[in-house]
């Protein structure tokens, strides 16, 4: 860490020497070694960029657990039915073919940031220059004790990560009866993907119109109000989806009567449906909690802007959903790609001893289907701020959609095209 | 490195008439460019759907972008985003991208 700050303080030619030394013990293989923990937005984009801009010098492993990446933007279209998981669904093996990134299928148990060591649950330990820790979110099941369980869990979906639980609450909306009710629970921002549990409730409710006109979807919100483009959404709600889609703000959850199908509220009146959708409160996932990188809160992974290394860990770096966000900055599949190429530049600089940039300049770009075709997007530029050392949105840039429109629709799944190759391909 | 670097930066700095203390460098510019990708594709050559950048013609690109940035040209999107660069930071990134192969 101190070596660090005196090598941005001072530039390329004194802090590249101090460097070069401390990456010089490297076992087995040749080139500095960097560990990526979790192949999400973050994770599989920053060990892609690692690769190509260190010139394939650098080796990079990449611990995941799951087959294939499976994306959680468009995955609210498997539920309105428009989209398959085949269409959100991409293999990990152009990582290792095209890009020669070592992919190992396996979960991490601990982090040892002393000896620089990451142990995997099949025995393997990997050794680390240093470490990319990009385990998304997991969920604060504690908070709601009627979920706290594993039988619990299978009964009542989240499908706030793309997969299993995307297919099953899929087909629990398809054998409701017509006239039913489907429940969704938002936890209190921060949590992953502000605008995505608005964007599912169009989703539904469009689902419903064509197949099931007499249900309901009934959104309880532990926020205020709409967190992530209110007006849009509210008109969607208002014109499209009149009598399907109710909004009811300032329900903060307490518990889950699973058994019951019912949802309690702190303030507000039990409501008891055909399907629920509870999307709990998150933190950093595991590996970051236990490895004792979630500082803020004991919820989020605080990190320095300009290389995402973390502030407690010398040598390993925090990405995507797990961090403790800059002010306006999203938990966003975008935004976690932009993390990864930002925290990759950093990375390949500091092993070879480079300047890292001093000024990251990054977008993020959301789009939002209130029906299987036209969309709502919002947009903004994030800048570094050196006095505050933090990333601030660019005044006068960013905003959202004039209106839902189809054009945008179209671009929508162009940038999902374009953005799991970039991740990915 | 450090020359190769200075030999780039020097070139970027004749093509974009940008004053020495402006001057990015060339690792910079390739960081700003990749916030471009998840949308135009990595280096700029994009999957279907959307306009690749790679090897675009640089002036076309600049003339493009400082037009959505003055809302000369209408966008869904590119008249939000274009306002977050400065003029300086738009020649650079419209070079990197000129310079990549289709």
């Amino acid at each position: 860490m101190m070596q660090r700050r005196h090598f941005l303080q001072t530039g390329t030619a004194l802090g590249a020497v101090g460097l070069m030394s401390g990456c010089a013990t490297v076992g087995g293989g040749s080139g500095p070694k960097v560990v990526v923990i979790g192949g999400g937005y973050a994770g599989a984009t920053a060990a892609k960029y690692i690769r190509m801009w260190s010139e394939q010098k650098i080796q990079v492993t990449l611990v995941e657990p799951n087959p294939a990446f499976i994306s959680c933007p468009i995955s609210n279209l498997v539920l309105g039915g428009s989209k398959t998981m085949a269409d959100i669904t991409t293999p990990y093996d152009n990582l290792s073919k095209r890009h020669g990134v070592q992919m190992v299928k396996d979960r991490v148990v601990s982090i040892d940031a002393a000896k620089r060591l990451v142990k995997l649950a099949g025995g393997t330990e990997l050794s680390y220059d240093r470490l990319i820790v990009s385990p998304g979110v997991d969920f604060m099941w504690e908070t709601l004790p009627g979920m706290n369980n594993a039988a619990a869990q299978q009964q009542v979906m989240h499908a706030w990560k793309a997969g299993d639980q995307t297919l099953t609450l899929r087909k629990q909306l398809e054998a409701m009866r017509d006239g039913g009710v489907f429940a969704m629970s938002i936890p209190l921002a921060p949590y992953r993907c502000p605008p995505g549990p608005y964007e599912r409730a169009c989703q539904v409710a469009e689902y419903f119109s064509k197949h099931k006109p007499k249900s309901k979807v009934l959104i309880l919100d532990g926020n205020d109000d709409v967190t992530s483009k209110g007006p849009l959404f509210k008109k969607a709600w208002a014109e499209r989806y009149k009598g399907i889609i109710e909004y009811r703000g300032k329900h903060a959850l307490r518990d889950v009567d699973v058994a019951g199908k019912t949802l309690k509220f702190e303030f507000s009146d039990d409501v008891k449906a055909d399907v629920l959708n509870v999307i709990p409160s998150m933190r950093a996932g595991d590996i970051a909690v236990n490895a004792g990188l979630a500082t803020a809160n004991k919820r989020w992974c605080d990190v320095d802007f300009l290389t995402f290394e973390s502030k407690v860990a010398p040598n390993v770096h925090v990405l995507g959903d797990s961090i403790q966000i800059a002010p306006a900055m999203p938990k966003s599949g975008h935004m976690a790609n932009q993390h990864g190429k930002t925290c990759a530049a950093a990375v390949v600089a500091l092993l070879t001893g480079k300047q890292v940039n001093p000024l990251p300049i990054y977008n993020n770009t959301c789009y939002s289907f209130v029906s299987s075709e036209d969309v709502v997007h919002v947009a903004s530029v994030h800048r570094y701020d050196a006095e505050k050392k933090t990333m601030l949105t660019v005044p006068g840039s960013g905003g959202v959609s004039a209106a839902a429109n189809e054009l945008e629709g179209r671009y929508a799944l162009a940038w999902a095209r374009n953005i799991w190759a970039d991740t990915l391909a | 490195m450090k020359i190769a670097h200075g030999l780039i930066a020097t070139a970027l700095l004749a093509a974009a008439g940008l004053s020495q203390a402006q001057a990015p460098d060339a690792a910079q510019v390739r960081s700003w460019a990749a916030s471009c990708a998840n949308c135009h594709g990595t280096d700029g050559r994009a999957q279907p759907g959307m306009e690749s950048l790679a090897g675009a013609n640089k002036d076309d690109m600049v003339k493009k972008m400082l037009d959505f940035k003055a809302g000369r040209k209408p966008a869904t999107i590119m008249h939000q985003l274009a306002k977050g660069y400065s003029d300086d930071q738009i020649v650079a990134i419209a070079g990197y991208f000129a310079a990549q192969k289709k």
